[in-house]
């Protein structure tokens, strides 16, 4: 067995548009699956995940570079000879078979013997909870059952990689919610890589082992959920995981780890965590999570110096009570507008124990929270 | 849906409109079934005229041409019909709109144009008229019809569901068989009844293709009531009548059964 369950190594899509032009759907990937892992491509619309999929499934070729699966150069080898199988956006059910005929097509297609079709369709039913509905057609079930059968269907192969492609993007949220959850156990259970396309990034989060995040056919960067959101590589990648604050600065000095960057809006600098191929006079983006920020009431005597937080003055222009926290919007002059998550650990009724507008703060930064981000990926 | 009774003057006026349908056929119909030969008053009962018919050796061989032509040409516009819509479906090329245009001439041009241009091709290749060219006539004309009504059918067809079933280990052509026929049977099945039943009552373009010596039905009746209707031509047409209303129930009810 390979090292790699899914190795793209420098691949490229290019289409033709109907303009008469080129568009490079995918450009210059190079990415690589483990074995049993829960990877995600997230990115916007029209980043190139389905392609990047497609490709993976044999129904687009690249047109340059090479996909390799379980070690194994695929270049044209059709869907049909590949140990993928894909759930489809649009489930793509057989709409003139039933639930069984359907989940058991691939068997069939492998000429297993009938009476082992039967008993592996009728646990794979069992797997995705559709066991008493074996004998009816797709558009008799809901978007949620017909979404299992399409999992059941290609799950039934036993493939060494599963694809999915926003597999979940017709479901209410609640449904959606729990198919999540039911789809990340699932993967545990069987042992199969999947690779999930999606643009939700919440979803991304929560369910997979590395996410990779693309933008207009390129991959920006992979990494762990924690290490994606943490410590993201660029301003894009900050902006698309989350919501996060930022302020544009030009780097000063680089010692131990430390950056110190020059606001020039405001007289001041900040110090924080950067990547060590940033070089002194760079222009950057400083990233700061609204929910790394904590505000002090400013009395106007404080010194403002410390060693571990980087300290703003500012001024509250509105808050929002959402429960869990209060989301405060903070004018730190020049027009800049930071938003604050203030967990509420307190719990009090007293209306003085929240910020309210017009109150004067200060804004701690601390150092290991403000990322220095350049503004694209080298 | 709702179960709601259509207005009484709503009613009226669909029974009227049935009624010019239906009357001329009912009259035909009952005076299949007269003792007297002329069309004019009834005498009474009798099965003579369908006797008369049933020994007619020309009627006979007449409506044994007309079924087997009806055949051969129904399956091979069917077939020719079908590949011609999926690949209109499925691929865009130079020309693309020309060729989708021209498919559909025969349609749109005259009958009559259909006929004499067919009848001059044969006889600039020296082809032998009789039922071969009939049929080689009824396949073109029926050619375009079938591509229509598939067409119809394949609009919004989604093609991730031929994708799905290579996905899953089939190749082209069993997916062809397994997917993508039975997806777009029912339109496959309307074309089929279309062509038939326009090869079956073809008069024009199988009177141009037809030569001296072959016959179909649709000739044999012209020929019959060059002078008079009579009787037997009443009976021909009821049992005409009912197969084609046959043939329209089993297609409603295949077509119930496949949605
Ligand atoms: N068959 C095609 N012909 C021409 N251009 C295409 C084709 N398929 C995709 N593209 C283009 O390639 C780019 C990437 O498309 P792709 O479908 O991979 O995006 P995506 O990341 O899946 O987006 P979404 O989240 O909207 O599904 C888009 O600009 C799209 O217009
Ligand atoms: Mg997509």
């Amino acid at each position: 067995m390979d090292e790699f369950a899914v190795e793209m190594r420098d691949v490229v899509k290019i289409f033709p548009t109907p303009e008469g032009g080129e568009v490079a759907a995918v450009n210059h990937v190079t990415l690589q699956i483990k074995h049993g892992e829960f990877f995600s491509m997230l990115g916007p619309s029209g980043c190139g995940k389905t392609t990047s999929l497609r490709m993976m499934a044999g129904f687009e070729w690249p047109t340059e570079g090479e996909i390799f699966i379980d070690g194994a150069a695929m270049g044209r080898t059709p869907p049909y000879l590949r140990p993928i199988n894909t759930v489809f956006q649009s489930y793509a059910l057989f709409q003139h078979m039933s639930v069984f005929q359907n989940v058991a097509f691939g068997l069939e297609m492998e000429h297993v013997p009938k009476k082992e079709i039967e008993h592996r369709v009728g646990a794979a039913l069992e797997m995705v909870k559709l066991s008493g509905m074996s004998r009816r057609k797709p558009k008799q079930l809901s978007g949620g059952q017909q979404q299992r059968v399409a999992l059941a269907r290609a799950l039934i192969k036993r493939p060494a990689v599963l694809l999915l492609d926003e597999p979940l993007g017709a479901l209410d949220l609640k449904l959606r919610k729990e198919m999540q959850l039911e789809l990340k156990a699932l993967q545990k259970e069987v042992g199969i890589t999947f690779v999930y396309v999606t643009h939700d990034q919440e979803e991304a989060l929560t369910m997979s082992d590395r996410i990779a995040v693309m933008s207009q056919g390129k991959v920006l960067q992979i990494g762990t959920p924690v290490e994606i959101y943490e410590r993201p590589n660029c301003r894009f990648v900050a902006d698309f995981i989350g919501e996060t604050n930022f302020l544009k600065g030009k780097v000063k000095k680089i010692e131990r780890g430390l950056l110190t960057v020059e606001l020039p809006d405001f007289s001041q600098e900040i110090k924080g965590m950067g990547h060590e191929n940033l070089a002194v006079g760079q222009d950057v983006s400083v990233s700061i999570r609204p929910e790394k920020i904590r505000l002090e009431d400013d009395n106007n005597t404080t010194a403002v110096e410390e060693d571990k937080d980087n300290i703003l003055r500012g001024k509250v222009l509105a808050t929002a009570y959402v429960g869990s926290d209060t989301r405060i919007i903070v004018d730190i002059g020049h027009d800049i507008h930071m938003v604050v998550w203030e967990q509420n650990n307190i719990s009090t009724l007293d209306p003085q124990a929240y910020y309210v507008a017009d109150d004067k703060v200060l804004v701690h930064l601390p150092f290991e929270n403000t990322l220095v981000l350049p503004e694209g990926v080298a | 849906m709702s179960e709601k009774k259509p207005a009484l003057w709503l009613r009226i006026f669909s029974f009227l409109v049935y009624l010019y349908f239906y009357l001329p056929i009912l009259i035909l119909i009952v005076f299949s079934f007269n003792t007297q030969k002329l069309n004019v008053r009834w005498e009474g009962f009798t099965l003579k005229w369908y006797e008369v018919l049933f020994n007619d050796s020309n009627v006979m061989l007449a409506t044994r041409n007309t079924l087997i032509i009806a055949f051969i040409s129904t399956l091979v516009a069917t077939v020719i019909g079908t590949m011609a819509a999926l690949a209109l479906q499925r691929y865009r090329f130079p020309g693309y709109t020309l060729i989708e245009s021209i498919l559909y001439i025969p349609v749109i041009i005259p009958e009559v144009v259909m006929g004499i241009s067919l009848l001059a091709f044969f006889a600039l290749i020296k082809f032998q008229l009789g039922l071969v060219t009939i049929t080689i006539s009824h396949i073109a004309f029926n050619i375009p019809f079938v591509t229509l009504v598939v067409r119809a059918r394949l609009h919004g067809f989604d093609k991730s569901i031929e994708e799905a079933s290579m996905d899953l280990g089939a190749n082209e052509l069993t997916t062809f068989w397994r997917v993508t026929l039975p997806t777009i049977m029912p339109g496959v099945l309307s074309g089929a009844m279309l062509a038939f039943t326009l090869s079956l009552d073809d008069y024009v373009i199988t009177y141009f293709s037809a030569g001296p010596g072959a016959t179909t039905l649709p000739l044999r009746v012209f020929s019959m009531v060059r002078f008079a209707v009579t009787p037997e031509v009443n009976a021909l047409s009821t049992l005409w009548v009912l197969t084609v209303l046959v043939i329209l129930l089993i297609s409603q009810v295949v077509q119930k059964r496949q949605t």
